[in-house]
């Protein structure tokens, strides 16, 4: 680990990632002690100060009520990372379980549960999150339920191809012939190996679930007003350019450099462990 | 049957089970709506009779397995039922707005092709340069940002600062073509009417290439990756060491190899971008699928919601179904091994 670390640190483009993501986890975590306006993540109007181009003290402008803009772009910051853990958390766990049973079972076992996840990846993304958003009322915790229902797939196939070759390897046959449990011999001997694909897609995935989420509520299907959010905020900006481009530009590129922070770790973690994908 | 026939006949066969699946999928999930649908169509002054009619006529009160049966023979006569949102049947109402969709999903997978190739085999050729850093940051820049931040970015800089494109919409209104197949860049042709082909292609330029970049990235990204792995086979070290010229063995034999894989992911990224169209005609206010989507969502239009979704999956299975095939042909050792099991 610390190993891993000091290797991305050595890497300028690495590097330029940890800084932009440690500077984003900062920002997100403490963000009623850096927000120089924290009560503007709500539903504050300030008829005195809006619509205001970038100035002392508000950094990103004001939007059309008066809220600083800077504010609202870290507590949105806040909640896109809380959605992608929250996401993973779930997506991880209920994907790699899949795609290891299916890997190691094979035959009809595999059949069944490869063609259930082709059903989910043969919707486009960003299509079956918006019916699912569409369906339930748009809530934070059902965005998360429906990016959710996106991404478990995804790692059932990656664990399902890994496992589908490791099950050939020696120390497999080895464990199942000192009479290790299946559940053993997938848990304890297949996953461990698996892991740094997982971690390497994670790290990358935290992006994308960012750039997803953020899609969702652009098209007014995700997080609602007035908690922050980055995609709504774009959307709402986006009727007031070119005048008040700000309102659109710094959400934007707050989507953009956090994406970016996390592509830039994940692959340089995707070169370190070599893993092909 | 030549195994090329016998790949294709399978391939539909699992394409056929895995759309029936995404029906019943959808089917599933459009049902478990909480609001009534019957009652959020006729609005708040309707009365109990009028929503209980409206209710019998989409039959909503019958158990969903029999619904999903209605659903599944009337979809085999090609009818997807109504929209309760603009009245009409939702199989013209996708035929209506899915080829403006289409044409700008086309465009945007040619600049893929044309940009992300040639960008990721300059990379892999000049591995380690300021060419190769430059390409690799632009790649992993483009896959940074949703498309419709591209899409705003691209909007404010080259339609509003530096006007050179339009800023919204297919095509200018002065000119009026008549409607034909709905793609505008064959109903112009077959109007025969160069200006207003013209006019369409610079309409939709922005939208297309902020549609592509992220799969531009992507394609570059994987094209490179590839690249590199080739370079380090003892047949190029031979072909180097014969004297074979650098272009000739970027070209032929480290870029071929590599050429299977790209084709792979751009067949993704041209599915993914059926998704993504939404969010850039969104921006451009390009009238495709993604308003009538996002309006029919809004209002929990059932049979528009599962209608879209099901034509949207088709697409993206024919798609991949192509992609799938070119491989084969292109790819001999897929084509034997495959017949062989």
């Amino acid at each position: 680990m610390r190993r891993a670390f000091a290797i991305l640190a050595s890497n300028p483009l690495s590097l330029l990632g940890l800084i932009l993501i440690g500077i984003i986890l900062i920002c997100a975590i403490f963000a009623d002690f850096i927000a120089p306006f924290p009560e503007h993540r709500g539903a504050v109007v300030d008829f005195a100060n809006f619509n205001q181009a970038p100035k002392w003290p508000h950094l990103m402008g004001t939007d059309l009520v008066g809220r600083d803009l800077f504010s609202r772009v870290i507590y949105a910051y806040r909640i896109s990372l809380i959605l992608g853990v929250v996401v993973l958390g779930i997506a991880v766990p209920v994907g790699v379980t899949v795609g290891l049973i299916a890997g190691y079972f094979g035959r009809y076992t595999e059949f069944a549960l490869m063609r259930v996840t082709d059903v989910f990846l043969s919707i486009p993304p960003l299509v079956l999150a918006m019916s699912i958003m569409g369906v339930l009322e748009p809530t934070l915790i059902n965005g998360m339920l429906a990016v959710t229902a996106m991404w478990w797939p995804w790692y059932a196939r990656l664990v399902y191809n890994m496992t589908r070759g490791e099950k050939e390897e020696g120390y497999v046959l080895a464990a199942e012939l000192i009479g290790a449990s299946r559940l053993h011999v997938m848990f304890r001997e297949v996953l461990p190996n698996c892991f740094p694909s997982i971690v390497t897609k994670m790290t990358l995935d935290l992006g994308f679930i960012i750039l997803i989420a953020s899609s969702l509520s652009f098209l007014g299907l995700g997080v609602q007003p007035p908690t922050p959010d980055l995609g709504s905020m774009v959307a709402d900006g986006a009727k007031y350019l070119p005048d008040s481009w700000w309102l659109t530009i710094f959400p934007s590129l707050a989507i953009l450099i956090a994406v970016f922070g996390f592509n830039l770790i994940g692959d340089a973690l995707r070169e370190l462990f070599g893993a092909d994908q | 049957m030549t195994p090329t026939i016998l790949i294709f006949v399978r391939r539909v066969g699992i394409s056929c089970i895995v759309l029936l699946g995404v029906s019943m999928l959808i089917f599933a999930i459009a049902r478990v709506i909480p609001g009534d649908p019957a009652r959020i169509a006729l609005g708040p002054s309707a009365t109990a009779e009028q929503v209980a009619k409206l209710r019998a006529e989409l039959r909503l009160d019958e158990p969903i397995t029999t619904q999903y049966g209605h659903f599944l023979s009337e979809l085999a006569q090609g009818d997807l039922g109504i929209s309760l949102y603009t009245n009409r049947p939702v199989v013209v109402d996708i035929a209506q707005f899915l080829p403006a969709t289409l044409e700008l999903i086309f465009v945007a997978g040619a600049m893929m092709i044309v940009i992300g190739l040639p960008l990721g085999i300059a990379s892999a050729r000049w591995r380690g340069t300021w060419i190769d850093n430059a390409i690799r940051m632009i790649a992993l820049l483009g896959v940074s940002a949703p498309s419709f931040v591209w899409a705003v970015i691209l909007m404010l800089l080259f339609a509003y600062f530096l006007p050179l494109f339009p800023i919204a919409g297919r095509i200018s209104d002065t000119f009026a073509i008549e409607q034909v197949t709905g793609f505008l860049f064959l109903d112009t042709l077959i109007a025969g009417n160069l200006a207003a082909f013209g006019n369409a292609a610079w309409h939709v330029i922005l939208p297309a290439f902020a549609l592509a970049l992220s799969g531009i990235g992507q394609t570059a990204r994987l094209t490179r990756a590839n690249m590199v792995e080739t370079y380090d086979k003892p047949y190029v070290e031979m072909a180097r060491s014969y004297g074979v010229p650098d272009r000739r063995i970027a070209n032929r034999y480290a870029f071929k190899p590599s050429l299977i894989p790209s084709l792979t992911i751009i067949g993704l990224d041209f599915a993914a971008m059926l998704g993504n169209a939404f969010l850039v005609e969104a921006v451009f206010a390009w009238p495709g699928l993604s308003r009538y989507g996002v309006s029919v969502i809004l209002r929990k239009d059932l049979d528009a919601i599962v209608g879209t979704v099901l034509i949207i999956s088709a697409t993206f299975l024919i798609m991949n179904l192509i992609v799938d095939v070119l491989v084969t042909i292109i790819n001999p050792r897929i084509r034997y091994s495959r017949t062989a099991s």
